[in-house]
């Protein structure tokens, strides 16, 4: 277990957040940080009532983001829950959008592990290539941090070749102490990603949680060398945040996770703000939202 | 997982701020009696923007005979309408020029930072705020004196010579005018030679507020303008804030003339981190503490001294932090270490450097590239120091710093201590208790516990030793400026 502990003072935190925010991104620079953004998103739909078709629409859209540019990069990944993971996976067949999938009961995350692992390796084998799992909070907010690890560890064997993203729902951990705690715990045991959120729970991503998770990844670089990315998920719907964490990433981690491969926004809507501020470069005016497709 | 090849790096372009609707006067004369006149000798000297080189404006330069003039119309002023003039109309005045600075705020740091070459970032969002800030907050006081010291009348004392530094210039003028102002004084401000644009700025905002003529005026020049000014007999009260050694010719000066005087100078703070700190946060504090406004900072946190278990991760966090700091351009909106004030001061910090290098410091500086137009100079850190470096005895008032270890709390308040000056300190720590006890033990005007550099106009600010005498801001800002009957 970890044995040194990183404390967390939120006033500072803010302070930071402040700081980076305010970091003027125009011309070139913005042009290039939307076409980053837009290649970092997974697409994600996560609703009771979601259906085939509404699965088949967003995979679609993925790989035709707005046909009127030719030049956009695709988005990273189409996020789904387990039973539209053979859809997607279908429906993206020779694309290189991967199929993520949440698993272990999610979002709540209260079943057994058995459940949890049996769940993980359904998707896997239905050909999902990134699981984003939940921790079991309950477990985590009385103490039992041997317990969280152990069941992300187990989890991650189940993966295989799969990434592991690991969601720490830290609108549930309350404090920054907590979530760079469930950070270290989560890397430790095997994580490729860690991600703040389900998005069923408010608030979601906030940009002091996504610093301190920027920060423990940091850190657990320094210390092994190993690159785990990062995933802000909820509550990102406009391209202007979306590229002042882009400042938070390059004045935090660095050049390296200013890629999909280490940093994802899981979103629905930061698409079309993302599409509609680069038609906007390009073409000085605003266009309504219906001129971008709604899937 | 399927990866994404293509990788780019993705750097801020750049964001200037637009200098193009900002008048700078090419020609500023002196501020006397409401007027702006010119010179008895008619002698002018030139500003610049060292961030380039270039020269912004010709200054009026104050001698002996402009002084008298301006002395002459201060205590006229003062003899027969400020000191008179009934509290709250006063206060109507000082809440008048506020409102003016806020209104041209954008005006104000653009020539705050193309004149002295601090970061845009920081004249917008700290230097100019704090100024109409400080205004609001004395201007409150004008008709509350009563309240402020129950049980007495406060009666202003008359004329005041104020000489101000050119680190914070606007900040440094509104923490003087404001308070003697809002007694019931009349003022003499001499900026300094190296940032006089905004006083000037300042005396034009004066104007259109309709201050009365003589309450305020602004003349400008180098030492021997300052010490006509505080030699005067006409004056009652001299505040200063600049170096050690200037402040203590003005004490020998004012020995024995009966003249008030209050003192604000150097300063070597300490920067306590402790291990049990908040360790991303305090290395935010530690950048704060001496990088801010180039450290060109009388409580700038210029001794780091850091718990022996955390040394290696903060030093190696701090070194990572300074790379990403920007260097370069002040008016650009990303810039966060802008030009070093003047060339006086350029050749003061790399003597510094030097020494610590001679004395067998260890240096590591960012490897930031430095424009070649201009004064410059790179974030730089020592190691391997101890109380006995120079660097870590005198001020440097550059973006230097020197770090110690320390084992023990009775060890880190010795060291702090062991030191001239007492004006700032700070101390990071996630326990409570700990900061009490380090705090009280300290002997410092200010101690930041878990923040630094930080600045109201309600907290009185001053120092022990030879960081100064007298308070300003806040309550206690007002009394170097009243007598007590």
């Amino acid at each position: 277990m970890e044995t040194f502990v990183n404390r967390i003072d939120q006033v500072g935190v803010q302070e930071r957040v402040a700081r980076l925010f305010s970091r003027s991104i125009k011309k070139e620079s913005k042009i290039n940080a939307l076409h980053t953004v837009l290649s970092m998103i997974d697409l994600t739909t996560l609703e009771g009532k979601d259906s085939p078709g509404k699965v088949k629409q967003l995979c679609y859209k993925a790989v035709h983001l707005h046909d009127q540019f030719p030049s956009l990069p695709s988005v990273a990944a189409i996020c789904v829950y387990p039973t539209m993971v053979p859809i997607a996976k279908k429906a993206l067949e020779n694309t290189n959008i991967n199929v993520a999938s949440v698993a272990t009961a999610f979002p709540s995350g209260m079943a057994s592990l058995e459940y949890k692992l049996n769940e993980v390796k359904m998707v896997v084998a239905d050909g999902a290539d990134e699981v984003d799992m939940v921790i079991s909070r309950g477990k985590f907010l009385r103490g039992e941090y041997t317990y969280v690890a152990d069941e992300i560890s187990a989890v991650k064997e189940a993966c295989g070749k799969a990434h592991l993203k690991v969601i720490l729902e830290t609108g549930e951990l309350v404090t920054l102490d907590n979530v760079r705690l469930a950070s270290d715990i989560a890397m430790k045991a095997g994580a490729d990603f860690i991600k703040t959120s389900t998005g069923k729970v408010s608030p979601a991503a906030t940009p002091p949680v996504v610093l301190v998770m920027l920060e423990a990844i940091r850190d657990y670089y320094k210390k092994t060398g190993k690159k785990i990315g990062m995933k802000p998920a909820g509550g990102i719907s406009k391209a202007k945040l979306a590229i002042q964490y882009l400042v938070m990433i390059k004045e935090t981690l660095g050049q390296d996770w200013l890629h999909a491969d280490l940093f994802r926004f899981g979103a629905s809507s930061l698409a079309n703000d993302v599409l509609m501020q680069i038609v906007k470069q390009s073409t000085s005016v605003y266009q309504s939202a219906n001129y971008f497709s709604m899937d | 997982m399927k990866t994404k090849t293509k990788k780019t790096d993705w750097f801020y372009s750049p964001a200037p701020e637009s200098t193009d609707h900002i008048q700078i006067n090419r020609k500023n004369d002196l501020f006397i009696d409401g007027k702006f006149i010119q010179p008895k000798k008619g002698k002018y000297f030139k500003t610049i923007n060292p961030a380039n080189e270039q020269k912004l404006a010709d200054v009026a330069e104050a001698d002996q005979s402009d002084v008298d003039k301006a002395v002459k119309a201060a205590r006229t002023a003062y003899d027969k309408v400020w000191s008179k003039m009934d509290p709250a109309e006063r206060g109507k005045y000082i809440y008048r020029i506020a409102r003016l600075i806020q209104e041209r705020a954008r005006e104000f740091s653009i020539i705050e930072t193309m004149d002295g070459g601090k970061p845009i970032r920081e004249s917008r969002d700290i230097d100019i705020p704090l100024v109409s800030a400080h205004f609001f907050y004395y201007a409150g006081w004008a008709d509350k004196l009563e309240y402020a010291f129950p049980g007495k009348k406060a009666k202003p004392i008359g004329v005041a010579g104020q000489i101000i530094p050119w680190n914070f210039p606007l900040l440094m003028a509104a923490w003087k005018l404001a308070p003697a102002l809002a007694t019931g004084n009349t003022v003499i401000l001499k900026p300094a030679e190296t940032t006089p644009l905004t006083a000037m700025k300042l005396a034009e905002i004066i104007q259109e507020a309709d201050l009365p003529p003589g309450v305020v005026n602004i003349i400008n020049g180098a030492g021997k303008t300052g010490q006509a000014l505080v030699e005067h007999p006409d004056i009652n009260k001299i505040a200063f804030t600049g170096s050690t050694d200037v402040g203590k010719l003005i004490m020998k000066s004012v020995a024995g003339t009966g003249k008030k005087y209050t003192l604000e100078l150097g300063g070597k703070a300490a920067n306590i981190i402790f291990e049990d700190a908040a360790i991303d946060q305090a290395v935010e504090g530690i950048v704060d503490g001496i990088f801010f406004n180039q450290g060109h900072v009388c409580c700038a946190g210029s001794r780091l001294f850091v718990q022996e278990s955390v040394a290696e991760t903060v030093i190696s966090k701090l070194k990572d932090r300074m790379e990403s700091l920007i260097v370069g351009d002040p008016l650009d909106k990303n810039t966060d270490i802008g030009a070093i004030n003047s060339k006086m001061q350029l050749d003061k910090i790399k003597m510094y450097v030097d020494i610590g290098q001679k004395e067998g410091a260890l240096i590591h500086q960012s490897s930031c590239s430095l424009p070649e137009k201009g004064y410059w100079h790179a974030p730089t850190i020592f190691t391997d120091v101890s109380q006995s470096h120079r660097i870590v005895q005198e001020e440097i008032f550059g973006p230097v710093l020197a770090i110690q270890t320390f084992r023990t709390v009775d060890e880190v308040i010795a060291k702090a201590n062991n030191t001239p000056y007492g004006l700032s300190g700070g101390v990071w720590t996630d326990k409570g208790a700990k900061i009490f006890q380090v705090s009280k033990a300290i002997r410092s005007g200010v101690l930041w516990a878990n923040t630094f550099n930080k600045f109201d106009p309600t907290s009185p600010f001053g120092g022990y030793k030879e960081s100064g005498m007298g308070r300003e801001g806040g309550l206690e800002g007002l009394m170097p400026y009243v007598n007590l009957v």
